[in-house]
């Protein structure tokens, strides 16, 4: 029996790893998730016969209850929505995570050293990443403010929860079996780590952190394969554990920062007020204007930013990018890594509103070429297209790789006013020979230019 | 299962590391047009923490592990089911237009 579930086991991660695999093109990457979900459907099956589990009905009953709480999150929940229901997600397994090594504990407090080493891992970093994605998930809901909360000896008090762990770990790791007290308040301490390292994160860096829980997770699972002796949960333990660093990583590059200075600097909290001195005069147009200047341009760029989502104008930027292709226009879509609330959010946010995704550009792919470029239309987004963060030294966002829409021939800025970004910091684009601001909703202003297109 | 853990852990921290090098490599080809489902599609597996569940759950020694576990069961079965549905739902989304519509 052992054999045939191991044998399972093996099929299971294959399947996962081929699965993720198949990720890296957008033809076949759903494929590739179906193939990851079977391998899943094998894991449980093959633990259930393995261990003959069926007989404690409340098993079945969790299954169920799971499943139905699943199915209905995945229906329900919007497409802007997708990183607080990562975030969400992410807790699950977390909580997941420590119960299960609370439950082995319970069933044998007499463990050796290894067993209760692993153990008391499991429990602190599930519980961490519980109650840090519950934060996240806070925050991007706007249930709690973005802004970064910072207190004085905030350091101070980080230290002591971090110390706190050590200690308690080394004493419970020595007798597990007289210090059931001390494991209750490791579990504790692993929840109050995870509310301490998010709350000071600006909700502008959710993607880093969101990434970083993704990690976690996976890292509570693999933990929780090392104390039931699990091969499979290693496996993918570790897999998810790699795929959340390798985008933490990424989210980091992206914003010129080091994960250090993401997780503790408060970033956002003070106002940058910058210097306002005038670079130059802010020349503004109608949709009018900007329907001849589009009409007659050969090839167009759209850098969309989360302000787009959140004005739910992708199905108007979609119509009137059709239209410009229709005209004979070259379009494409240029997405900077960091646009929206987590990694790629804004291409599946494309990708809803019907956008091609073979139209869908990668930072990198649109900045070489740029300067040949007739029109760029930048919508709701503003520190990814800063300037500054190439010329200016003194910037905050200094040495951030940005879309240099600033060297396209026109720049057309949609943007509700001219209140400063995200990071509050001033934006010298909007003060350019070449730019032009167009002032409105976007998505109202999306569909004057379409129906400027229809009319004729 | 309970072999000598000092025979079995070498063992368990192989797999541990080959793993994480496999991860590495695969992932680092998936492109960022993809990372928000790699990324909920990734969260859909690590409920594989649902195999521990199922365990500590099934061994039925007393009825603290029981509850704990099936508590831990359900949980898990949210974040495999959640996440590989709602991945479905946005992969479905991405599609190759040939002509624009209309």
């Amino acid at each position: 029996m052992t054999f045939l579930a191991e044998f399972i086991y093996i099929i299971a991660a294959v399947l996962f790893v081929v699965g993720l695999k198949r990720m890296n093109k957008p033809a076949t990457a759903r494929r590739g998730n179906q193939m990851s979900s079977i391998g899943m459907f094998l894991a449980i099956l093959g633990t259930l016969i393995h261990f003959d589990i069926l007989t404690p009905e409340y098993i079945l009953i969790g299954m169920v209850i799971g499943s139905a709480v699943g199915v209905i999150l995945a229906r329900v929940v919007k497409m802007t929505e997708m990183p607080q229901m990562v975030a969400l997600l992410n807790g699950f397994g977390g909580i997941a995570s420590l119960l299960v090594g609370w439950a082995e504990y319970h069933k044998n407090p007499s463990a050796d050293l290894y067993t209760a080493v692993t153990t008391f891992l499991t429990v602190v970093v599930g519980g961490l990443t519980f109650s840090g994605s519950v934060i996240a998930w806070a925050k991007l809901k706007e249930v709690m403010s973005g802004k970064p909360i910072l207190f004085p000896g905030q350091q101070v008090v980080n230290a002591a929860v971090l110390l706190s762990v050590v200690v308690g770990g080394v004493i419970f790791s020595i007798d597990p079996a007289n210090n059931y007290p001390i494991f209750i308040g490791l579990m504790a301490v692993g929840l109050i780590l995870g509310v301490t390292s998010v709350i000071p994160i600006g909700g502008a860096d959710m993607p880093v952190v969101i990434s970083l829980l993704n990690s976690y997770s996976g890292i509570a699972g693999c933990l929780a394969g090392f104390v039931i002796q699990n091969t499979v949960l290693i496996v993918t333990g570790s897999l998810v554990g790699a795929s959340g660093i390798i985008l933490t990583n990424i989210m980091c590059k992206a914003m010129n920062r080091s994960l250090a200075n993401v997780l503790f600097s408060g970033f956002g909290s003070v106002t940058t007020q910058g210097k306002s001195e005038k670079k130059g005069e802010v020349k503004s147009l109608s949709a009018q204007d900007a329907y001849m200047v589009l009409e007659s341009s050969g090839s167009v760029v759209f850098v969309p930013g989360y302000g787009l989502a959140v004005a739910q104008a992708q199905h108007a930027c979609h119509e009137l990018a059709s239209l410009l292709q229709k005209n004979g226009t070259e379009v494409t879509f240029a997405i900077h890594p960091v646009a929206g609330r987590m990694p790629g959010h804004m291409n599946v946010l494309l990708a809803e509103a019907n956008v091609s995704y073979d139209l869908l550009k990668e930072m990198d792919d649109v900045n070489p070429t740029i300067d040949q470029v007739d029109v760029a239309i930048v919508i709701g987004a503003n520190d990814v297209v800063n300037p500054a963060a190439r010329e200016d030294k003194t910037s905050p966002i200094y040495g951030m790789p940005i879309i240099n829409v600033d060297k396209a021939k026109n720049v057309i800025v949609m943007k509700r006013s001219m209140a400063a970004g995200f990071a509050g910091i001033e934006n010298p684009l909007f003060y350019k020979e070449n730019t032009k601001m167009l002032f409105g909703d976007a998505k109202a202003v999306l569909q004057e230019l379409v129906s400027e297109f229809k009319k004729s | 299962m309970t072999l000598d853990i000092m025979t079995v852990l070498p063992f368990l921290l192989m797999i541990f590391v080959v793993a994480i090098l496999l991860g590495t490599e695969v992932i680092s080809k998936v492109p960022s047009i993809l990372h928000t489902p790699l990324m909920s599609g990734s969260n859909a597996i690590s409920g594989i923490t649902v195999v521990a569940a199922l365990v500590a759950a099934g061994e039925g020694h007393n009825w603290v592990s029981t509850m704990l576990g099936t508590a831990a069961v359900a949980f898990a079965m949210i974040n495999v089911v959640g996440g590989y549905l709602v991945t479905n739902r946005m992969l479905e989304m991405f599609k190759k237009h040939e002509e624009p519509k209309k």
